[in-house]
């Protein structure tokens, strides 16, 4: 499969990977997809409490070059918006800035799915929102 | 000696006609030209003269005698003629096919077909390590069953099947018994005496020669098999075959398995030594990496092998100057992971993180220790992106993590 540019860069070159303390309250987690599916997302925010600005973002993906490189762009698009900036984010935003074909389509949706369980995720750390419990289900 | 890239590392999926190979087939396709079918001048004798040559040289090869080598266009066809022809000469006889589930698709595919025709197929399931039961076999076997149709050597994972007593199994129920030895003949000792195989599918690209030409052996004595054509035409190939013969293949394809046969002992020392190595430099420097399918029983240049927490077509991305390939669903055109690997009982999981490789003839001992330190890169990279990595060392049981499929 030929892969675009830019896959192939975030693939080399993946911004923001790591890990951000999950027990921090002003960070959201999300984390979605399956291993038996080949691809599972991790995604998190670090929101600014006062300004409701994401002030860092980071991720690991487990997943082809075209999972890495959307949730690598994500994060990417992530820091300096507020909350519902980063609500307003869609796969299709994906899809055209890393040029990927149809049959990669379905690693922007896991993105964007792993940016609203991320923000979710903050809401209910943070009171915005009703939790569903402490639960630790990864959605998708 | 410098590398070259990319450094070819999938030699199951086809190989490098070897120059010796191609030298024997130029004169065919300019100064022999002749059709091998033309009986009244000199230009059919010689085409004639040299495809007899070449079925003799394959016949050596499998310990068959030249008559019982039918041509055709590769193992594909030679699958479905074999299956196929059987059902319908053996119709009267019975109905029951019995094959496996990590038979070729060629096989597979081609029992799916009859099943719509009415034929009954049985599909065995694989132990862990990919060989079949041979007590399940032997129960499997009805006084409708016609044939047995279980390959010699897998193309995944490189698994030999216990040919020779399959054969025996076979003979004693009076059931013929057909293998795709596509991937064992040439590489390991195939015998179809002493294996009791009745009706065998080779391919000669798979062996150091060209594409599009492949043969069947059809045993002529104890039993003497039956195969209805599957193509209707000159009656070629003792009525099995019609068609034109591919001349310059067949000539290459016999010359592939002379040497196949004058090299194997040598050549089957040092792929095997190159892999052993390749695996434990892998095992040496990387965790949890796992080993597809029996060690024992397996081809000596094949290593199937899953890094756990590393998806598989990210994998082939970063050694992009290598060619080998996965059974990550991503790799394949269904968008499924290996059937093969499922079969073994694998969860997706592990499927989605293997890499086969396959050492040939061209590979070189620099060739394999560079695919294995890139490999060691390349997975150390990516698993410091996997969340599963990540989890698997905090020592949560992913198994017991509550993820919801998309």
């Amino acid at each position: 499969m030929a892969y675009s540019e830019k896959v192939i860069d975030h693939y080399n070159n993946p911004r923001n990977v790591g890990s951000l303390d999950k027990s921090d309250p002003n960070v959201g987690t999300g984390m979605v997809g399956a291993p038996e599916c080949g691809d599972v997302m991790k995604l998190q925010i670090k929101v600014d409490p006062v300004t409701g600005i994401i002030e860092d973002a980071k991720f690991k993906t487990f997943g082809c070059g075209s999972a890495i490189a959307s949730s690598s762009l994500a994060t990417e698009w992530l820091k300096g918006k507020t909350v519902s900036e980063a609500e307003q984010i869609k796969n299709t935003e994906i899809v055209s800035e890393l040029a990927l074909p149809p049959v990669k389509v379905h690693c922007s949706v896991l993105a964007e799915d792993a940016i609203k369980a991320a923000i979710n995720d903050y809401k209910v750390k943070s009171g915005m929102v009703p939790g569903s419990g402490a639960k630790e289900t990864v959605h998708a | 000696m410098s590398l070259k890239f990319p450094i070819y590392l999938d030699n199951h999926a086809t190989t490098q006609c070897d120059p010796r190979v191609v030298e024997a087939m130029l004169p065919y396709f300019t100064e022999h030209f002749g059709n091998a079918a033309s009986r009244n001048h000199p230009f059919g004798w010689e085409a004639e003269e040299a495809v007899e040559k070449a079925r003799k040289q394959i016949a050596d090869l499998i310990g068959a005698t030249a008559k019982e080598i039918v041509f055709t266009s590769g193992a594909t066809e030679s699958n479905n003629l074999a299956i196929k022809g059987v059902a319908e000469m053996y119709a009267e006889r019975g109905n029951h096919i019995i094959t496996a589930a990590t038979e070729h698709k060629a096989v597979l595919d081609t029992c799916k077909h009859l099943e719509k025709q009415g034929v009954r197929v049985t599909y065995l399931p694989l132990n862990g390590d990919g060989l079949i039961d041979l007590d399940m076999l032997r129960d499997a076997i009805t006084d409708k069953t016609i044939l047995v149709s279980i390959m010699y050597a897998n193309n995944e994972i490189g698994v030999i099947q216990p040919v020779a007593e399959i054969g025996k199994i076979c003979k004693e129920k009076g059931v013929l018994f057909h293998t795709d030895g596509v991937q064992a003949a040439g590489k390991i000792p195939v015998n179809v005496l002493s294996d009791n195989i009745d009706i065998m599918s080779l391919t000669a690209h798979k062996m150091y020669g060209p594409k599009g030409v492949g043969a069947l052996y059809v045993r002529r004595r104890n039993p003497r098999v039956q195969i209805s054509a599957q193509m209707d035409g000159g009656g070629h190939e003792r009525g099995m075959r019609s068609g034109t013969l591919n001349v310059p293949g067949i000539v290459g394809f016999g010359e592939a398995a002379a040497l196949c046969q004058k090299l194997m002992p040598e050549e089957s020392v040092k792929h095997r030594a190159m892999r052993d190595r390749l695996r434990a430099t892998l095992e040496a420097n990387l965790e949890e990496t796992y080993i597809n399918g029996s060690m024992e029983h397996r081809l000596p240049h094949n290593l199937n092998m899953s890094f756990a927490y590393v998806e598989g077509e990210s994998l082939l991305m970063g050694i992009n100057d290598v060619a080998v390939s996965s059974g990550s669903a991503c790799t394949s055109a269904t968008l499924e992971p290996s059937y093969v690997l499922k079969a073994l009982g694998l969860g997706d999981d592990l499927a989605h993180t293997s890499i086969r490789f396959g050492i040939g003839r061209f590979n070189t001992d620099e060739e394999v220790d560079y695919v294995a330190k890139k490999m060691i890169d390349v997975v150390t990279k990516l698993r410091e992106l996997s969340p599963l990595w990540e989890m698997f060392k905090e020592g949560i049981d992913l198994s017991k993590v509550e993820w919801t499929a998309h």
